[in-house]
């Protein structure tokens, strides 16, 4: 394997595969737990944690799995690892663990981990999957950052729980709600929409132009 | 090795789901004892603040519950142990001297989204709840978690009669939560306007709560006496 490739491997889930904006994985909880900055992070390094965790485990054993049972030991090896984090989340801090609820519990069906299982980590050397599943977990974290971001600050005038605005700030409530999830997960998709759009333009542009001067 | 043939065998798959859940299983019991500690300091710090929080003169706590057969037993260890059916667990509260400084209790009922559940003080000096705190509730930010930042409701705690009634079994008046500027007597608590669900859940997660706890801790105040 040469770096070109594990480079790839990596960057695909931060930007070109992105879990979020591109592929529009792992919705719930995208929606449900970016209130704020820190459960946003949280959710995410727990997500990318399991994923990097499972995708290794899941790659050391893909030559003994067959292929009949592959998804039952997927299942039971990636909620190995959720039970693992749900019980370190709980000795971390018991308020994170109650604003992340269920959700935490729920990663195990989160669609990004079996995806890259069934997708990448089965077919490929331990290493290479490892990265690839960094890769997707760095990209689902800086998802759920940028929503959660915007909302806290919308929503209650505050970043990682440190007040910008003052006290005269009367907080966008809605968006700490669930609608303000939707609301902020479309404008990003649009910004992210528009941004492929213009790209796609400029190349057929450009493409043109060589055509013409041929 | 002979040629992969076209449905593995049943042994073959048998074998692997039992590696896979062996290492599964280490791991599991790994990431559970080393995080055993930790979680239980964490339960227990965060019951301390909350009860810390409804009775202020309190500087250390013990866990009790009420027996079926009348009468209460000192907890010892605390946790997740299992609680016989019926009993009601609640925690003592020292002063700085050792002496007995209030009852802290949990009561819970649903609110607009979920659960809500809070813990109140009980001052047994005066009969009646001293103050509440949320332990847990989902209910909408701006509007149902006023029931701890609106000062009128949160005053309706300063002294909510709980007294019993002669026969000590159940309350004489029934905590009740009245609609916004209609509270007459003390042991009514006046609604927020605009978020009367979630002030309902309180006044009947303290009634329920009360009403099970109160009839058996009274008659056995005594045996809290201050901290051995």
């Amino acid at each position: 394997m040469n770096t070109a490739t594990t480079w790839d491997d990596f960057m695909e889930g931060i930007w070109r595969q992105n879990p979020v904006f591109v592929m529009v994985l792992g919705m719930c909880p995208t929606l449900a737990v970016t209130v704020s900055a820190v459960n946003s992070i949280s959710m995410g390094l727990a997500t990318l944690f399991v994923l990097v965790c499972s995708c290794g485990l899941v790659s050391l054993l893909r030559k003994l799995v067959p292929k009949e049972v592959r998804i039952a030991v997927y299942i039971v090896i990636i909620a190995t690892f959720v039970t693992a984090v749900d019980y370190a989340i709980q000795a971390i801090s018991l308020a994170l663990y109650d604003a992340l609820g269920a959700f935490i519990q729920l990663i195990v069906v989160n669609c990004i981990i079996l995806g890259r299982a069934e997708a990448h980590a089965a077919k490929n050397p331990p290493l290479s999957a490892m990265v690839n599943a960094a890769g997707m977990g760095i990209g689902f974290v800086i998802g759920l950052l940028a929503l959660g971001v915007v909302r806290e600050i919308l929503g209650a005038g505050t970043l990682f729980g440190v007040s910008l605005f003052g006290a005269e700030f009367q907080p966008w409530v809605i968006m700490v709600l669930p609608p303000g999830g939707f609301f902020v997960l479309g404008g990003w998709l649009l910004l992210f929409s528009w941004h492929a759009r213009r790209k796609q333009r400029k190349q057929s542009a450009k493409l043109g132009e060589v055509t013409q001067n041929a | 090795m002979p040629p992969a043939p076209p449905a593995s065998p049943a042994i073959g798959m048998i074998r692997t789901l039992g590696l896979v859940s062996a290492i599964c299983g280490l791991i599991i019991v790994g990431a559970y004892q080393s995080t055993y500690d930790a979680v239980a300091a964490n339960k227990r710090i965060a019951t301390e603040r909350a009860v810390f929080k409804v009775i202020p003169a309190a500087k250390s706590i013990a866990e009790y519950v009420t027996l079926t057969g009348g009468g209460i037993e000192r907890r010892v260890g605390g946790g997740d142990g299992a609680l016989a059916p019926g009993a009601v667990k609640f925690f003592a509260a020292y002063d700085e001297s050792g002496k007995l400084a209030g009852i802290a209790a949990e009561g819970a009922a649903k609110g607009y989204a979920d659960t809500v559940r809070i813990m109140f003080g009980y001052s047994p000096a005066c009969q009646c709840v001293v103050g509440i705190g949320v332990v847990n509730m989902r209910e909408t930010p701006g509007i149902g978690d006023k029931i701890i930042t609106d000062k009128d409701f949160v005053a309706n705690f300063n002294a909510l009669d709980t007294k019993l009634n002669k026969e000590l079994s159940a309350l004489a008046n029934e905590v009740r939560t009245v609609k916004h500027g209609t509270k007459t007597n003390p042991w009514q608590i006046d609604a927020i306007s605009g978020a009367t669900i979630t002030s309902r859940a309180v006044g009947r997660a303290i009634n329920d709560s009360a009403q099970a706890l109160l009839p058996r801790l009274v008659p056995n105040l005594e045996k809290l006496g201050s901290k051995s």
